[in-house]
């Protein structure tokens, strides 16, 4: 059994799980950095840049979100490869969109067709972000706006008393204050962000939903080195088990930090915790 | 008029009625128009069943977490943990390899391995755990002055909870359980992905807005009218919701009514 579990092929299964970690390490802070470029947009005060914001969220909130990873995930890679080929092929002729091909010149593939392996992986894995970071951007984007929203009124009237300008007010009185009330809404995100890890599986990403398909099909000894019947429904079992214990760990985590963040600030949480130390 | 005859071709080709090829090239604007929204049937489908049967599994789950009886408040605390502790996407893939493997037991188990029946059972667990806790929060939060009220009248048991504690426990939950809806919907568009084998080429619109994109390698036009789809969609849950949402707050003065706030609570 432990040599069953250690052929390279699970070895493999391993590091996918690995994949998913780096996912999540890199995109979370990315789609925090977009939800708060999405946030400040949207509260704006020249109208058409409100816009912009208001409808970025609007428009990734009101279609399923796979659609928006399969969508991205072409989009982004012909848009980049026309971008490129407009610079590096300026005296190419033929329309790009030719019936129902695509076709750039051979320098302008992202990432050339002669690059190694492990560019190929890594490119397809940048993508994969980039598409997570847009699409949860757009939720952070509307949490952080109704944090934003939540902080106290006549706290940023106090600081245009004391003469701070709106982005001295903005940066100094609005932002410290505004994550207590954005915890819940992005702590729900990130459960939400880890229940949406296994769709990396759509993007082509071999992660841990493929491998798991993979290695558990069943198969005839004599054409493979792992011979038995169909246990793909316990290798998702084993992810089942493995997110739930995941999401159950994040929870624990959360909710310390809720607590700490509590502390001081004007809420009933803040407040009742005061009563307790008095 | 031959955007008619593809109407009638693939008007209700997601349920296997009409011309038995999809489009090989020369897609047209109609086709695509035609086809996604024909597998919008499948969406629908899933959605509305699964909402309807989880609608009453959900307020037991609540009832069942807000019990005192251990008995009870167990099994529902592991089933709402189980189910929003976990991605849909496993669930659908676990569900299909079990009833795979299930089917060898027993034939009573092969409809359970179709997408109709196996995904929509999954479908209806989900909701249920989600909208079991969205239940439990408001049963949680019903004003303590209601129920001490009905004390006063003498109500116990089965009257009380079928006046008081119900309807403000509905009236409470209503617009959480209004995101709820909505996200269900979108996550219907997963079954296809997930195992579940669309047969004969009778997916849902996500597999047809797939299956353009993949042939033309052009996004910009079907992942668009899939969009344009579910926000139509997405309105007409709202529309309906609210229509209910208004009845359950009839009895309340103008002021006093809940708004109707959307708060998604994303995707599962």
């Amino acid at each position: 059994m432990s040599c069953y579990l250690t052929t390279p092929k699970h070895m493999n299964f391993y590091t996918a799980f690995g994949t998913v970690l780096l996912l999540l390490a890199i995109t979370a802070p990315a789609s925090l950095l977009f939800g708060f470029g999405g946030a400040m947009l949207a509260r704006h005060r020249i109208a058409p840049l409100s816009w912009i914001g208001k409808g970025y969220i609007a428009i990734v909130r009101g279609v399923p979100d796979i659609a928006f990873f399969l969508f991205f995930v072409i989009a982004l890679d012909q848009g980049i490869e026309w971008v490129k080929h407009k610079v590096v092929c300026s005296d190419w002729d033929q329309p790009i969109r030719q019936g129902n091909d695509f076709v750039v010149c051979a320098q302008a593939k992202v990432p050339l067709a002669t690059s190694a392996e492990w560019i190929h992986e890594s490119y397809a894995f940048g993508t994969a972000v980039l598409t997570f970071a847009i699409v949860f951007g757009a939720f952070a984007a509307n949490v952080l706006f109704g944090a934003m929203r939540a902080v106290p009124r006549p706290q940023i009237e106090t600081a245009e008393a004391y003469g701070m300008s709106h982005r001295q007010a903005f940066w100094r009185v609005m932002v410290p204050q505004m994550w207590v009330y954005a915890l819940p809404g992005l702590s729900n995100l990130w459960m939400v962000l880890i229940k949406a890890t296994p769709l990396l599986f759509l993007l082509g990403i071999e992660d841990i939903v493929y491998w798991a398909r993979e290695m558990g099909g069943s198969k005839t000894a004599r054409f493979t080195d792992y011979p038995h019947g169909d246990w793909r429904m316990w290798y998702f079992l084993a992810l089942l088990v493995f997110y739930l214990a995941f999401t159950r760990v994040s929870e624990i985590v959360l909710d310390r930090l809720m607590v700490r963040l509590s502390r001081g600030q004007a809420t009933a949480a803040g407040e009742a915790q005061r009563r307790a130390d008095a | 008029m031959s955007c008619l005859i593809t109407i009638q071709d693939y008007g209700l080709r997601a349920l296997g009625i009409g011309e038995r090829l999809l489009p090989k090239e020369d897609f047209t604007l109609c086709q695509q128009f035609t086809l996604i929204g024909s597998g919008m049937i499948w969406n629908v489908y899933f959605g509305t069943l699964a909402l309807l049967a989880g609608f009453f599994f959900a307020i037991t789950l609540a009832m069942g977490k807000g019990s005192n009886n251990t008995l009870l408040r167990k099994p529902a605390e592991w089933f709402i943990f189980l189910f929003r502790g976990s991605p849909l996407f496993i669930q659908f893939f676990f569900a299909y390899f079990l009833f795979l493997s299930l089917k060898q037991v027993s034939p009573i188990f092969n409809p359970f391995t179709s997408a109709w029946l196996g995904a929509l059972v999954v479908l209806f667990c989900n909701t249920a755990a989600y909208s079991g806790e969205i239940f439990y929060g408001a049963l949680k939060s019903i004003p303590r002055g209601d129920l001490e009220a009905a004390d006063a009248y003498g109500m116990s048991g089965w009257s009380r909870f079928r006046r008081i504690t119900f309807p403000t426990m509905l009236r409470l939950g209503w617009p959480a359980y209004t995101n709820e809806a909505i996200f269900l919907f979108h996550a219907t568009t997963l079954v296809f992905f997930s195992g579940f084998p669309a047969w004969q080429q009778r997916g849902d619109a996500l597999y047809y807005a797939r299956y353009f994109a993949d042939k033309t390698f052009n996004p910009f036009i079907p992942y668009p009218i899939l969009a344009m789809f579910f926000i139509i969609l997405t309105l007409i849950v709202i529309a309906i919701f609210g229509v209910i949402n208004k009845r359950l707050n009839r009895h309340l003065p103008q002021s006093s009514r809940p708004k109707m706030k959307l708060r998604p609570n994303l995707i599962r």
